[in-house]
């Protein structure tokens, strides 16, 4: 990474006076450009925050008040009692907490079995998994939807999955469609592959069995990896909106971003109260990302998506 | 609440044929992609060019723009609407400034599509920037040294070097970009619910509409089938790019 830092600009000579005073301006011009979009960056989640703070009476006055004197917390209050923001806090934490360890466990296990055991039709398995990774999450949600529903002996539904409403409006139903990922799988088992066989050899000999393997050398080892999958995999759990918009019926099973939706549909929005539900379901995933920047860097230019 | 199922043929397929909304939404799927792809790609890679050059606070930079990224779609949804309220917002008060009367934005057919593609933008530029980012740390340091003993300008550098060693990240940005424009939702369930007068209806919003709330299953998954065929050649590059880009590391 040393020489990747060097830009294009520090590599140029030094220049005729013209050309200087030309860059100097050029560099003013651009930065200012740079601190407007920054600030553009910035504004909503700002206005979001001392929207969330300001009392009732300010938020609705033209032109709006940008400074106020009366911060209050009552919105914060209301949204945790009577808007039930507690409810929906908690159950993403568990949904999205529940996704991350399970897909961690299912998914190192796979890539260590695709990645240093031998067995039958392991390179097929690994390109049917991989092939996972091709579908829109999207196409797969009525199939999804439906196994969900007719998950068998839950829900009240008989050993064939009828009769009742399976897995929906449930934690499993919530959690275990999101468990794993095909490119999970593939990033990790790349990873694995990259680690060096002497270590397992030389524990092998002193009679270290396949799990401990596993356990004790090839997961310490593989850190920067696991944090990437398991950030992204917290990440896109707390943000998914659609699944859970899907499978859950009763107000005691929201997720924090179905919370938030529901004020859509009130004859008048309660801003105030809105937008402090919003930063509380904001405030996890950007402290996570601001905490751990160096892995998410890591993890987009690995995967190129929205977590 | 899932109707009960029986055989119906292509049936769901000849309907969607002649279901007008279907069309618009395929109409308006595309014309949010063209309408962000373009900005969010240019933007994200002005931006990369910046905040990768010696500059002071760039790190502050990166993490700025990059912000909206881990940021839930429907919280930020949720802002903006609260940004685009037309007798609150404030939009509204920014263009007053300037003398602009107020705006309907999401609640007018001819500007609520144009307010969600500006909200896609802003949330989706770091992102771009962050992969561009990658792409030029990865450009040899010798070519640019190269060119600057041939005598070559700054923009030369950039229109002979930059630009063409960064053709393989702006494919990948540009078929994930369409990949994910094809797929929005969030923003158009949180902010308009596919209207006014169905004008920010999309194919994603068509298929929740009709599988979840006239639980008409079947058809939303003959739909589903439909995006799926749009998006699979795509796909498939999309996932060459990923696993060879990797291994090439």
């Amino acid at each position: 990474m040393a020489t990747a830092s060097v830009g294009v600009r520090s590599v140029r000579r030094p220049r005729p006076l013209g050309r200087r005073i030309r860059s100097l301006v050029l560099g003013i011009i651009g930065y200012t450009v740079l601190l407007a979009g920054a600030l553009s960056m910035l504004v909503p989640f700002i206005w979001m925050f001392f929207t969330s703070f300001k009392p009732r009476d300010e938020i609705f006055r033209m032109p709006p008040v940008v400074w106020t004197t009366h911060y209050t917390l009552q919105h914060y209050i209301i949204a945790l009692t009577r808007g039930h923001f507690d409810t929906y806090f908690k159950n993403s934490f568990i949904v999205s907490g529940s996704t991350c360890l399970l897909t961690l466990a299912v998914v190192c296990m796979a890539a260590y079995a695709f990645a240093r055991l031998r067995w039958r039709g392991r390179d097929i398995t690994f390109l049917i998994v991989l092939g996972t990774a091709m579908l829109p999450g999207l196409i797969a949600l009525i199939p999804t939807f439906l196994i969900v529903k007719g998950t068998p002996f839950a829900g009240g539904n008989d050993m064939f999955g009828r009769g009742g409403t399976g897995w929906l409006d449930s934690y499993p139903g919530l959690i275990l469609p999101s468990v794993g990922g095909g490119f999970n799988v593939f990033l990790v088992r790349q990873f694995f592959s990259t680690l060096p066989r002497e270590l397992e050899d030389a524990a092998r000999v002193d009679g270290c069995g396949e799990f401990s393997i596993f356990r004790q050398i090839i997961l310490p080892l593989s850190k920067p990896v696991i944090a990437v999958v398991a950030l992204f995999t917290f990440q896109g759990s707390w943000n998914d909106f659609l699944w859970p918009l899907v499978i859950v019926q009763s107000d005691r099973m929201r997720t924090i971003q179905l919370g938030l939706t529901l004020f859509r549909s009130q004859h008048s929005v309660d801003w105030g109260v809105l937008m402090a539900g919003t930063a509380l379901a904001t405030v996890p995933t950007v402290a996570l990302f601001l905490a751990m920047q160096r892995y998410f860097v890591q993890g987009i230019a690995l995967t190129g998506i929205k977590g | 609440m899932v109707l009960p199922s029986h055989w119906v043929g292509i049936a769901n397929y000849q309907r969607m044929a002649g279901d007008t909304l279907f069309w618009k939404s395929l109409k308006n799927s595309a014309y949010f992609t063209i309408g962000s792809i373009p900005f969010g790609i240019s933007i994200g890679l002005l931006l990369a060019i910046v905040v990768n050059s010696a500059l002071k606070g760039r790190n502050f930079f990166r993490v700025v723009f990059y912000l909206p990224g881990v940021t839930s779609t429907i919280a930020l949804s949720m802002v903006w609407l609260w940004l685009f309220d037309p007798h609150f917002g404030l939009l509204n008060a920014f263009l007053h400034v300037f003398g602009i009367p107020p705006q309907a934005w999401l609640q007018s057919t001819s500007q609520a599509m144009p307010s969600i593609i500006l909200m896609s933008i802003w949330e989706g530029v770091g992102g771009g920037m962050i992969i561009y980012l990658a792409g030029l740390q990865g450009i040899p340091v010798h070519l640019y040294e190269a060119a600057t003993v041939d005598g070559a300008t700054s923009w030369q550098s950039f229109r002979f070097i930059t630009l063409p060693s960064l053709q393989p990240v702006t494919l990948y940005v540009l078929v994930t970009s369409i990949i994910g424009s094809f797929q929005i939702f969030g923003p158009i369930y949180a902010m308009t619910d596919g209207g006014p007068a169905f004008a920010t209806t999309t194919i994603v919003h068509q298929i929740y509409i009709n599988g979840f709330r006239y639980f008409n299953m079947g058809y939303a998954a003959a739909q589903s089938w439909v995006l799926f065929v749009l998006l699979l050649g795509l796909s498939i590059v999309n996932l060459r790019l990923q696993v060879f880009g990797f291994m090439a590391e």
